[in-house]
């Protein structure tokens, strides 16, 4: 008897791995690296043209060989035929990963006390298990510059991959400090300042900016002179951008403001980059004589002035790049940052073209990092972010079927995805047995 | 005496006139379109010939005299796109006084000269249902417009045709608003569904009162007291009576089914549900007791209450036999919803068809005006745009918007100023940055600032 009990004991405890992997149903799929080979597909390179029947061999992150007729014995062979492959699309300003809940202030991480807060690190702030991101990448957006914003020198953005569980496995290789311009336009419809006071807060935001870049230089002259410093963290952030380590993401959009932007970026001699824009149709000669490169977006907004075309801000991208700006596009939004492509559709719909649209979220955002070598085309050497879709991404009907961020193979899938598997029949319908 | 006469007479004609006072009428011969016509499949290299504001004949070689002719060779002709919630030409949105407005009456507050109409025109957008906010449990009466800009007489732009339509909401709104501003009822989802019950009560009393005096009128030697007139319950007896359109603002599958629940237990079936990001949970409810919802195509996250949403609502609700629609609830999204149904193939992969119902046949039956308007059919009325490319491409851009056969947007006539009315107040033009996007809770923001700064960016 005691033998007996002893064997079932030992049935019972043999089978528990079986009991316990039983309280589960379905399996969970994860991102996974390793060699993959994508097969039969047009391979939109993007900087040198379009290869048909081609693949793309990847291994441990990179992407190793791009072209016809290539084999591989040990790569996972995913079958593109009759799909295109793009490299991985980069949004030039975002919130994503910075905010859960847009009303809920507990969740909001991109906005800290205190106009001259250079040294907020977004990169800290970012959550890689953001529900948001899953349900971004899936529509082939890799890449976004997380924006803080508030203030006039509200923090520090940076450049993320969206695949990965902690920030620095995100950080996709590029930092900037961003400035809020002072600006003479309204912050939305419900602006209700008068004239008056409206000219009063972007003059005295022009005073204490200069006041602060005065002091910054200050700080940047006594630190090179070897000077014993008090810690003093927003300077030693600027003094970064003195020192030419980081550039200055100038936030800027009514035309008269950019204008002034120009002059005060020319006079201070420092690396900056121009966001926003979106007046910068009005004065796209000048920006291009600047030779500062823009990120501008959303297209999908209304244009800053009743008297405009109803379009302005759909044309805005397409105007500048015929202007010889090098144009990077953005969706400013958070939670549907997907919508990226759909802002790049209807810039190349209204003078842009499909080519440099496709650039400005691409290539181009990747020379304006400063990560050209990296990311932006597929090439050979570089880094494995990509993604095959059914047709133009742009297209609002193109399904994405495959994503590769650094190289690995990301799941089709977020909460979006499941909650139409599970509701698309629901069980129990109507009735209930 | 003679003079009079005359004088008299002549009053009488211009009054008659002014009664008879009607809008414009156009007509217009599109040739060689594909037409899609929504209820009818599409038609290749199809002629559809305007008389007098409707829809006379759809067929090949048609020929009219003395009309306007175009060639829309190579383009496609859909029906005008209908919003099904919009705030659009609105003065003013929110009535926040109390958790009951049904007396509030959205006609009395449409702004003809709101340069929203002509982009809303510009994106193909022919008729929109300009709604009361979302701070009241049951708020205003809304006002379904056609954008016929240009006229500067509000009552220019009522749709007459259209019923009756109220706009309710639940949930986070009306409980911060009321209970958490206020201090009253409703501050959770049991005060917001208290609340709507309570009025519909009162509503049958007051009904009750006047069918009792009515009775006693009749009797003979009674003198009775008549109840004393209330608008708002009067507004709620018709809604009982089926005489009004319930549009509710609504976000999570449990408000949406107590509400269900509360319309069938007071024999409502006219009710449509707008939002709706979790309409999805309870479509086979949608389907069966409801005129159906009328939703984002993607907008989630931006308050908690629209947290556990998915971009595939409008393909779940469709494929579930709920009438769905696509709105935008904001001036900018309304410039581009045939561009907000083409997610649904993205996100659920509806056929053209499905998807082009979302913005045309569908919306006007939630409105109570598919008989009119919605599809491209003869006898209807020849709201039309013609877009370069199939409206469903990203590439798409509308050419021509008519309403009622005469056009009030061409892309080869369109001047850099299309303003009715320029502000005298305003030395300098001003420049907005954005639009705040949704805008069901204007007039209410300051229950959503803090710190002097909006915490808000999708308020809707």
């Amino acid at each position: 008897m005691k033998k007996m009990k002893k064997l079932i004991y030992t049935c019972l405890l043999a089978f528990l791995p079986l009991l316990a992997s039983a309280q589960f149903d379905g399996e969970f799929i994860k991102p996974r690296t390793g060699k993959f080979l994508l097969q039969n597909a047009t391979v939109v390179t993007v900087t040198k043209g379009n290869i048909e029947n081609a693949s793309v061999l990847i291994d441990a992150g990179k992407i190793i060989a791009v072209g016809q007729n290539i084999a591989d014995t040990d790569a996972e062979v995913i079958d593109c035929s009759g799909h295109f492959i793009y490299p991985g699309m980069f949004d030039g300003g975002s919130r994503l990963g910075l905010v859960e809940v847009n009303s809920l202030a507990e969740t909001q991480d991109y906005a800290e006390i205190g106009q001259v807060t250079p040294n907020m690190q977004a990169l800290v702030a970012i959550n890689p298990n953001s529900v948001a991101i899953p349900v971004t990448r899936v529509s082939g957006v890799t890449t976004t510059l997380a924006l803080p914003s508030g203030g006039i020198f509200p923090g520090t953005a940076a450049l993320i991959n969206l695949n990965g569980y902690t920030p620095d496995q995100m950080y996709a290789g590029f930092k900037g400090v961003v400035l809020n311009f002072p600006s003479s336009a309204r912050r939305s419809t419900w602006d209700r300042r008068s004239d008056e006071d409206i000219k009063k807060e972007a003059d005295q935001a022009q005073k204490t900016l200069n006041e602060i870049w005065g002091r910054a230089e200050t700080y940047y002259q006594l630190q090179q002179a070897n000077a014993e410093l008090q810690y003093y963290p927003e300077m030693e952030q600027l003094a970064k951008v003195l020192a030419g380590e980081l550039p200055l993401l100038v936030e800027v959009n009514a035309a008269t403001d950019i204008l002034s932007a120009i002059d005060w970026i020319q006079s201070k001699n420092v690396k900056a980059i121009l966001t926003g824009v979106a007046e910068g149709w009005r004065v796209a000669d000048k920006i291009a004589e600047a030779e500062l490169p823009v990120i501008t977006g959303p297209m999908l907004s209304i244009p800053t002035r009743q008297s405009d075309r109803y379009d302005a801000s759909y044309t805005n991208p397409g105007k500048m790049a015929k202007a010889g700006v090098k144009v990077v596009i953005r969706s400013n939004d958070a939670e549907n940052t997907r919508n990226l492509p759909f802002n790049a559709g209807f810039a190349a719909a209204y003078g842009m073209g499909k080519e440099e649209a496709l650039k400005a979220i691409t290539i181009n955002a990747a020379e304006v990092f400063g990560i050209a070598d990296e990311m932006g085309s597929i090439e050979q050497g570089k880094k494995a972010t990509l993604f095959v879709a059914t047709g133009d991404p742009f297209e609002t009907k193109t399904q994405i079927r495959h994503v590769f961020i650094d190289g690995y193979r990301v799941p089709m899938s977020n909460r979006h995805i499941k909650l139409y598997q599970e509701f698309l029949e629901r069980s129990p319908g109507l009735e209930k047995n | 005496m003679k003079n009079l006469k005359i004088i008299i007479s002549g009053f009488l004609v211009l009054g008659t006139m002014l009664a008879n006072a009607q809008t414009p009428k156009g007509s217009v011969l599109i040739k060689n379109a594909t037409v899609l016509t929504v209820t009818q499949g599409d038609l290749e290299a199809t002629d559809v010939l305007v008389e007098n504001g409707i829809i006379k004949k759809i067929g090949k070689n048609l020929n009219a005299n003395n009309i306007e002719v175009i060639d829309a060779s190579g383009k496609y002709l859909m029906p005008g796109i209908i919003d099904a919630h919009s705030h659009v030409a609105l003065d003013a949105v929110n009535e926040a006084t109390a958790p009951i407005t049904a007396e509030v009456r959205m006609a009395d507050v449409v702004n003809p000269y709101d340069i929203g109409l002509y982009r809303a025109l510009a994106g193909g957008v022919t008729i929109s249902h300009a709604m009361h906010g979302s701070a009241n449990a049951i708020g205003g009466q809304n006002i379904t417009l056609k954008h016929r800009y240009g006229t500067f007489s509000p009552e220019d732009l009522y749709m007459k045709e259209a019923p009756r339509t109220i706009k309710f909401a639940l949930g986070e709104n009306p409980t911060r608003v009321h209970g958490r501003g206020n201090g009253i009822q409703p501050r959770t989802r049991m005060g917001v569904d208290a609340v709507i019950r309570n009025g519909f009560n009162e509503a049958l009393q007051y009904k009750k009162a006047w069918s009792n005096y009515e009775n006693a009128l009749n009797q003979r030697g009674s003198n009775p007291v008549p109840p004393k007139y209330d608008s708002r319950l009067e507004t709620l007896v018709d809604i009982l009576d089926g005489n009004i359109i319930i549009h509710c603002h609504s976000y999570r599958a449990d408000e949406i089914y107590a509400l269900i629940n509360t319309c069938r237990e007071f024999g409502i079936s006219n009710i449509v549900f707008s939002h709706v990001n979790e309409g999805f949970k309870v479509a086979p409810e949608l389907a069966e007791y409801t005129m159906g919802a009328s939703v984002f195509a993607d907008w989630w996250a931006y308050k908690f209450e629209v947290y556990y949403s998915t971009a595939y609502n409008a393909a779940i609700l469709m494929e579930n036999g709920v009438i769905t629609s696509i709105n935008s609830d904001s001036g900018e999204l309304i410039r581009h919803l045939y561009h907000e149904a083409g997610k649904a193939q993205r996100y659920g992969e509806l056929d053209d068809q499905q998807t082009l119902a979302l913005i045309t046949i569908n919306p006007a039956k939630q409105l109570g005006i598919a008989d009119k308007v919605g599809s491209i059919e003869e006898g209807k009325q020849a709201d039309l745009v013609i877009f370069n490319e199939h409206p469903l491409s990203v590439y798409a851009i509308p050419q021509m918007t008519f309403v009622d056969g005469v056009k009030y947007f061409d892309i080869n006539d369109d001047p850099d100023d299309m303003r009715l009315k320029v502000s005298a107040s305003e030395a300098l033009e001003p420049i907005y940055l954005k639009e705040h996007e949704h805008r069901c809770m204007h007039g209410v923001d300051f229950f959503f600032t803090n710190f002097g700064r909006n915490l808000f960016n999708h308020t809707h």
